[in-house]
């Protein structure tokens, strides 16, 4: 099973290219013409997007960088643990949203500490793929089109991730506690 | 956000003055800045390539193809963008590269969709629900391949680095599902 995942894996992008070159070329689409076209295109929107990312990764870089989001984890310990979340991993919960590079770190620092083919390694490694950025993706994402007011966005996220969460922990109880 | 942002900001700051660790500021302020710079031009490169490469599926007639298979299920997510708009392709785009962990194109197909979804915005300011439900689809989406927790696990010692994939998918699965229902109750309530 996981090696047929592995393939497709490998095969999705060269054959989502090759789908649209054959397709564009039986068409009779001047392939070269647009695609430069497009790829111009990529130029703008990078430079759009700067200012937003700059805003973005110096909120999150003060926030770990003075240690502000180890005192958040401890503060919402009470909370997740009246969720029978386990506490080692509580760390990578909160900092999963925030920041794609520092719950990297956490989930490394969280593997050697408890072995990664512990009850908690598993629980980690389960959450870390299943769950998101979310302030990070929302911040490039709405940076980019100037969007202010996210409505509904972070509430449905949050509840996602917290399901995200939860059922990690659920299944690798099920499916890998022997 | 702006609120997020604030925060985020004036609590790093409280608390880089009241444990003295002052410098760490003017440090933060100098890297991350420049590696936000850093991370966008990095992602010129490959956000040209896929535009390039949705152009010539535009021109080729491949994307409203695309779309009106889609149909059923953009309908039921996305009613207010109309079919075969090219919102639609962007976002199923973006969707199959998430799922298959591309990283930095799926992102700049991500940013291709929102810019899509723009476009049919009235109030630009505000995002639209088409615009939450499909960040929040984003942020959950089913990842097959989880490859840099595998490359952790194994570099950790593990006996058995890709066990967790049949977790992760049933995982995330639960997640998109909650996020999607989620996304649509407060959509309904806030009409």
């Amino acid at each position: 099973m996981t090696k047929y995942i592995t393939y497709t894996s490998v095969f999705a992008i060269p054959i989502m290219i090759t789908i649209i070159l054959v397709h564009g070329y039986v068409k009779g689409v001047s392939m070269y013409d647009a695609f430069v076209e497009g790829a111009a295109e990529g130029f703008k929107t990078a430079i759009r997007i700067m200012p937003y990312l700059i805003a973005i990764f110096i909120a999150i870089g003060l926030m770990r960088g003075s240690g502000a989001i180890y005192y958040l984890v401890r503060g919402l310990r009470p909370i997740t643990s009246l969720l029978g979340i386990p506490g080692e991993i509580l760390p990578l919960a909160l900092m999963k949203p925030i920041s794609g590079s520092g719950s990297l770190a956490v989930l490394q620092d969280i593997l050697v500490h408890n072995g990664p083919d512990s009850f908690v390694g598993r629980v980690a490694s389960t959450m870390m793929g299943s769950s998101e950025t979310i302030f990070y993706t929302m911040a490039v994402y709405y940076g980019t089109i100037g969007i202010k007011k996210s409505r509904h966005t972070i509430p449905s996220a949050l509840v996602a991730h917290l399901a995200a969460i939860l059922a990690a922990v659920f299944f690798c109880k099920i499916l890998l506690s022997q | 956000m702006n609120l997020i942002w604030f925060l985020m900001i004036s609590f790093g700051i409280v608390v880089a003055i009241i444990t003295g660790k002052t410098e760490i500021i003017n440090q933060v302020i100098i890297k991350d800045s420049q590696e936000a710079v850093i991370f966008a031009i990095g992602l010129t490169g490959i956000m040209a390539f896929w535009l390039g490469l949705m152009n010539i599926a535009k021109k080729s007639g491949l994307i409203n193809n695309l779309a009106s298979l889609m149909k059923p299920i953009t309908k039921l997510l996305f009613p207010d963008i109309p079919q075969n708009h090219p919102a639609i392709s962007a976002i199923m785009m973006n969707m199959v590269a998430n799922m298959f962990g591309a990283g930095n194109s799926a992102t700049a197909l991500g940013i291709k969709a929102m810019e899509e979804l723009q476009g049919l915005n009235k109030n630009k300011a505000v995002a639209t629900n088409a615009m939450c439900m499909f960040l929040v689809i984003n942020m959950s989406s089913i990842q097959l391949i989880p490859l840099t927790v595998l490359k952790v696990r194994a570099d950790t010692g593990s006996l058995m680095p890709t066990e967790i994939i049949s977790t992760t998918i049933l995982a995330t699965a639960v997640s998109t599902i909650v996020g999607v229902v989620v996304c649509k109750l407060l959509e309904v309530r806030r009409r």
